[in-house]
């Protein structure tokens, strides 16, 4: 790596062929649909636009993705949490199949899921009579809908956590106990400081799929207005409804709540690296926690950060 | 995020406040098919001052609407829908089965329990180009037509049916007859889309197909939303009366304690003021004198229903649209 050599030698032709193609690609199923998505909501100019965005079940629309976003992500945040902890930093009987197991959401089609919850709690489900004889409702109102959505996102923080958690190690929990901290105060001054960023980046991950997430709560919701209709069911309601207008308008919320969601993600990324650089240069490199030199080697790798950190350590150290 | 966060609380103590408030007045829940919103928020409105005035008693009404044959699936896992109000026949049916209401729910309202009705006809292009006059027309080489598929849309099942009984209608027609037509109709499809919506964006917005079937209220939706001079209506000679079935679900009334409200829910249907709001858009009303009424928009045409040329529509479905039946039949002779 010490001497700079030019790898590239294709002609500049070719370079920027590939450059330009590379572009196109991401303009036409990126740039251009998100573009769509705005020159439909305001086709008939920006009046009806606000009207379509200020009906009451377009607001009690986006009120419900909210509310299931803000209560899907803290019980979300505490098992991701937990979960990565106990993978990361210990070794139990049945860790690969609590490892496959967290994954599985990623595998299951939405649809099925929604179905499953059907078959549990449904009228006809192995749940529904009692339910129906406590008058207790899961499926077709909230409660439901929050099941699902906690099921559709449950592997992201943990999934986010367990690779940052294992190439940190427990060097250093393990020094904090010996020098007589608290479990407690452990968790608050040592593990946490380091994985908050991650922890960040996962929650961020996760909002964005809860409030996104269409199959699943389409299969519980019942899509009753104005009860539990979330954003993206009204987008496909008025659709069908040849409101284009009002189907695009919520959807071009739903884009900026996208883009929001990615500068966030943006920012957090940012800091990580910033983080793990400063941690490095503090201190000489012989002595680096090994923690500090997968993560650089991680954040020198740009994208593959997920996966660099989950290369062996001793790859990497060389 | 403190912003957000705060909006979220704001939004969750909202939703919290309305809710609250409404379990005060008695509520129903009217589960409904996809295109059915404007009938039911023009209707919702007048049903409830009307019932007000009447008892004294002030309603709320909810709305779910969906694909057809989900919404009645979601009412038998457990959705409370105090009426529905469907589309299909046979999807009312289903929660017969199901034993959430009973089977002869067709019988406990006038007109067959549909208060308005509805005929399938032709949308073509802007002066009909091609010439379409009645189903006749469809089946000549080099016609496309645009159709979801006959098999699970309400909107392919009524098309297919209607060119079966048109067919069967014919001088000297039988069912060996309107198999052959059926069959040549079909051929003259080169994809079916998967839904209503679909085959709609499909021939308006794509320009695919010379020919779009579909209900006549539909043909008026479809004019609201893209414009009134991109296509033409064509009535056929003759052509098939869809219906539009309505019933209380004696499960959940019975339990909630809704019977009262939901039975004068549907029965308002048939009053004059919801015939009206029927008329108003665009569905034709089973009522004489509002139909004479709204005559302009309802242009004399000669329809047959289910039940006459295949004797009832569970009979229909079982013979041409279960697996074996005759669609597959004849759309494998292609």
């Amino acid at each position: 790596m010490s001497t700079v050599r030019r790898v590239n030698t294709e002609s500049l032709l070719v370079r920027c062929v590939l450059i330009v193609l590379a572009l196109g690609f991401l303009f036409f199923f990126l740039g251009l649909p998100l573009l769509a998505v705005f020159a439909e909501a305001f086709k008939q100019g920006f009046g009806p636009y606000w009207h379509a965005l200020m009906e009451p079940d377009a607001l009690s629309a986006l009120g419900l993705t909210l509310l299931i976003a803000l209560l899907v992500l803290p019980l979300n945040l505490l098992f991701g949490l937990a979960a990565a902890w106990a993978i990361a930093k210990f070794e139990f009987r049945g860790k690969s199949l609590l490892t496959t197991l967290i994954d599985l959401p990623f595998a299951v089609s939405p649809v099925v899921a929604g179905l499953l919850f059907i078959l549990i709690f449904g009228r006809q489900g192995w749940l529904g009579p009692w339910l129906q004889a406590h008058d207790i409702k899961i499926i077709f109102a909230l409660p439901g809908m929050v099941i699902a959505t906690m099921f559709i996102t449950f592997p992201y923080i943990a999934r986010e956590l367990i690779p940052l958690m294992q190439s940190q190690g427990k060097d250093e929990e393990e020094a904090a106990v010996s020098l007589g901290a608290s479990g407690l105060q452990m968790f608050w001054r040592v593990s946490l400081p380091n994985i908050k960023w991650g922890l960040l980046y996962g929650v961020i991950l996760a909002n964005a799929r809860a409030m996104g997430e269409f199959g699943a709560v389409s299969v519980v919701s019942g899509h009753i207005r104005g009860e539990t209709n979330t954003l993206p069911l009204h987008v496909e309601i008025l659709y069908n409804e040849y409101n284009t207008v009002g189907a695009f308008a919520a959807a071009s919320v739903l884009a900026l709540l996208a883009l929001v969601t990615l500068v966030a993600k943006t920012f957090v990324e940012w800091r990580m690296q910033k983080e793990t650089e400063m941690l490095s240069a503090e201190l000489p490199p012989e002595r680096a926690p090994l923690a500090a030199v997968v993560q650089q080697a991680a954040s020198q790798a740009g994208d593959g950060k997920l996966e660099a950190a989950r290369r062996s350590p001793e790859r990497i150290e060389k | 995020m403190h912003k957000t966060l705060k909006l979220a609380f704001a939004a969750a103590a909202l939703i919290g406040a309305v809710s609250a408030a409404q379990a005060q007045q008695k509520e129903i829940l009217n589960v409904s098919y996809d295109v059915a919103r404007d009938v039911f928020k023009d209707y919702n409105p007048r049903f409830i001052a009307a019932y007000k005035a009447k008892t004294g008693e002030e309603l709320v009404v909810k709305q779910s609407h969906g694909g057809s044959s989900k919404q009645v699936r979601a009412v038998a896992d457990g959705l409370e829908a105090d009426v529905v109000t469907m589309n299909q026949p046979t999807d009312v049916s289903f929660l017969a089965e199901k034993g959430l209401l009973a089977a002869d729910w067709n019988k406990k309202f006038p007109n067959n329990a549909s208060p308005y009705t509805s005929a399938m006809v032709f949308i073509v292009r802007k002066g009909n180009p091609k010439g379409f006059k009645d189903w006749s027309d469809l089946v000549k080489p080099g016609v496309t037509i645009t159709l979801p598929h006959p098999k699970n849309t309400g909107n392919g099942r009524n098309t297919y049916l209607s060119a079966w009984g048109w067919a069967q209608r014919q001088p000297g027609g039988n069912e060996k007859t309107a198999a052959a037509f059926v069959g040549a109709f079909l051929k003259n499809v080169p994809a079916f889309a998967p839904g209503g919506r679909d085959a709609t964006t499909n021939f308006i917005q794509r320009g695919q197909g010379d020919v779009l079937i579909t209900f006549e209220s539909e043909a008026e939706l479809i004019a609201r939303e893209f414009g009134r001079g991109n296509f033409d209506v064509v009535y056929p000679t003759q052509t098939l009366q869809t219906e539009f079935p309505v019933a209380v679900v004696d499960k959940v009334v019975d339990k909630r304690g809704t019977r009262k409200q939901a039975q004068a829910y549907l029965e308002y249907l048939w009053s004059k003021d919801g015939q009206e709001n029927a008329a108003q858009n665009y569905l034709r009303p089973t009522d004489k004198d509002v139909l004479k009424k709204y005559a302009a928009q309802f242009p004399p045409i000669k329809t047959f229903t289910v039940e006459e040329v295949f004797g009832s529509w569970d009979k229909a479905f079982n013979a041409h649209f279960k697996d074996g039946g005759s669609f597959d039949q004849v759309y494998q002779v292609k």
